[in-house]
């Protein structure tokens, strides 16, 4: 139990660390989303081209990759709503039993499940090069990989929140250690 | 007998949901559990499960930039305006304008809340901000407790009907699978409903104001006299600028200057030196406000997908048809499919979220609407108005819910619902005036057309 809490602490280290480098992606989208639309009048009159699809597509990779590396994040820290009409009147040890078995049977099945079918398609992307059709398009198959890393470390903080759940559940881990 | 397989996985999904796992995770495995179940009963093709990640690619917006571009900037906007305390100025200082009718605050709260709810179309983020900045004011001044609780959960879910919302951005992406609608035709024709919504309101307090001056007394003189230099500085400080901004984005958006993913990223930026003239803007500040984004956002998007993959597994083994045919088989043509309609969405608003209702009925009540040839916008406009009036409703209602979290311990829970019953029944009488007389939704858009 002891290694595997440690396991879930290296977990926890890594999403957040990704998690705190990710949010200020949002304050990039903010200011590329700001050129598109500055560079889109005056480019119009001044008959410049100062903005390309390049940057509307940096503008939606950047959410993608906010809420594709956030997952895991967001899942430490007890983001992803949930409907609690009943759950929220359980106990600890009840709330750690949900999260557990909700952990083993929905959130990595799923995620395999993804991680599964988006295989063949990436690795084509790849394989090919592909590039957006739209004219100064940008490549498509790094943004497509991140659906599969997103996915796995999704799946690495449903491991550590499973460890952390099985040690409430069985009194191993004190009311201060979790994350909720 | 396997036809029915779609009403059990509705029912399973609605079992789940309810044990508080998740939702995002509990649709996205439900869809893997009942893919296997009909895959063991041979009515389901397990191939169909690799369209999940090419719907995927298609919300990331590869190739093509998504409409759901437009959510991480609205939900940047509120909650810059929110965590810098420029909604709590902004909310005292017309406190202080209207303080010297009596229920002025309560009048107060309504515009700000619905400017509020507008701007971030979270309705956990208005009520619970609302609920902390204006609550305890409203109860120090001597406000009956149910006026004071009823007001701000009633305001706090305007942000579901009030453009520029999250809500009506995911509305149209639904509803857009069957029909062609906009997110700008929503905003335009959920214009005059959110307004007549407000508007109710505040002739309710007003009217409560005149009918029992003790519910609403008016602000005592030492607290609003401030001066006029005082005031005035005030207003031009931190009233007008987060108005402005607001009125910016909308107007941008309504008059097509921008669509509404420019005018969130131009808002956003709006936000940004609003709080830096306030000398609101520090590093901590801009981290916690980024932080908030991608974790709100982080939440909606995986909501989206889980019922992504859940509507794929739903069509899969049947359910859509089975729905259209229970639905389009309703007695009545229009009118029963709406009353069928309308009550689903009333009755499940008591239990799930908006996000999830969106995700799960629209994609099977969207195909019978398109067959009945209804007007897509007005179709839109009146969901959002009938799951406004579902967040209020007792025991069940989220709203309510979020005030009780942050809400001093001498508010009782029944003070809560009792406070947020005249407010459910002026949306049910609005949302009944709107299917009645499509026309005051329709009328916007036919003129921006």
């Amino acid at each position: 139990m002891e290694n595997l809490l440690k396991i879930a602490t290296i977990i926890d280290k890594i999403n957040e660390r990704i998690g705190r480098l990710t949010y200020w992606f949002v304050l990039l989208m903010i200011m590329i989303g700001v050129w598109n639309v500055i560079g889109r009048y005056l480019g119009r009159w001044l008959q410049m081209k100062l903005t390309s699809n390049a940057f509307l597509e940096l503008q939606s990779y950047l959410f993608a990759l906010v809420f594709l590396l956030g997952a895991a994040y967001a899942l430490k820290y007890n983001e992803h709503v949930r409907v609690d009409v009943f759950y929220k009147d359980w106990n600890r040890k009840q709330k750690a039993l949900v999260n557990m078995v909700g952990t083993l049977l929905f959130l990595i099945p799923f995620s395999l499940v993804i991680i599964y079918y988006s295989w063949n398609p990436v690795l084509n992307s790849w394989l090919r090069g592909e590039i957006s059709p739209n004219a100064d398009g940008l490549p498509i198959y790094p943004i497509k990989s991140f659906l599969i890393i997103g996915f796995i470390l999704l799946i690495l903080q449903g491991i550590s929140e499973a460890i952390k759940n099985w040690a409430i559940f069985t009194d191993r881990l004190p009311e201060s250690g979790g994350n909720e | 007998m396997y036809d029915l397989l779609g009403i059990f996985m509705f029912a399973g999904a609605l079992f789940l949901l309810s044990l508080g796992y998740p939702v995002a995770f509990s649709l996205g495995g439900v869809a893997i559990l009942f893919s296997l179940i009909g895959l063991s009963l041979g009515v389901f093709n397990i191939n169909l499960l690799g369209a999940i990640p090419l719907r995927i690619f298609e919300i990331m917006g590869v190739k093509q930039p998504s409409i759901l571009l437009a959510i991480p900037y609205f939900i940047f906007l509120g909650s810059m305006l929110q965590k810098t305390g420029i909604a709590e100025n902004l909310l005292e200082t017309m406190g202080i304008l209207f303080g010297r009718i009596r229920g002025g605050l309560a009048l107060a709260v309504v515009i700000v809340g619905a400017l509020l709810a507008a701007s971030t179309g979270v309705v956990a983020a208005t009520v619970v901000a609302m609920g902390l900045i204006s609550l305890p004011i409203m109860l120090r001044y001597g406000y009956d407790k149910e006026l004071a609780t009823g007001v701000i959960v009633a305001s706090g879910t305007l942000g579901q009907i009030i453009p520029p919302s999250v809500v009506l951005v995911v509305l149209a992406n639904q509803l857009n699978i069957e029909f062609k609608v906009s997110v700008g035709d929503l905003f335009i024709g959920s214009l005059i409903p959110g307004l007549m919504m407000a508007s109710a309101f505040a002739v309710h307090v007003f009217l409560v104001a005149l009918l029992k001056p003790d519910a609403a007394p008016a602000l005592p003189a030492e607290v609003r006299e401030i001066g006029k230099k005082a005031l005035f500085k005030r207003v031009l400080s931190v009233m007008i600028p987060p108005l402005l901004l607001i009125f910016l984005v909308l107007g941008s958006i309504f008059f097509g200057i921008a669509t509404p993913t420019e005018a969130g990223a131009v808002g956003s930026l709006g936000a940004i030196i609003i709080a830096a003239a306030n000398n609101k803007l520090n590093w901590t500040a801009l981290k916690s406000v980024c932080d908030a984004t991608l974790r709100i956002s982080t939440m909606v998007m995986f909501i989206l997908i889980g019922s992504t993959a859940f509507s794929l597994v739903f069509r899969g083994v049947g359910g859509d048809r089975l729905m259209v045919d229970l639905l389009s088989n309703v007695p009545g043509g229009q009118t029963g499919f709406l009353i069928v309609n309308m009550l689903t969405i009333f009755i499940l608003g008591f239990f799930i979220d908006f996000f999830e209702i969106a995700f799960i009925i629209i994609p099977i009540f969207a195909p019978v609407a398109k067959q009945l040839a209804l007007d897509p916008i007005w179709y839109g406009v009146i969901i959002g108005a009938n799951l406004q009036t579902s967040f209020l409703t007792p025991p069940f209602g989220f709203a309510l819910f979020y005030l009780r979290g942050v809400a001093p311990p001498e508010i009782k829970t029944e003070d809560i619902y009792r406070g947020a019953i005249p407010f459910i029944l002026l949306q049910i009488f609005i949302l009944v005036i709107l299917i009645s007389f499509p026309g005051i939704v329709s009328f916007l858009p036919s003129l921006s057309q």
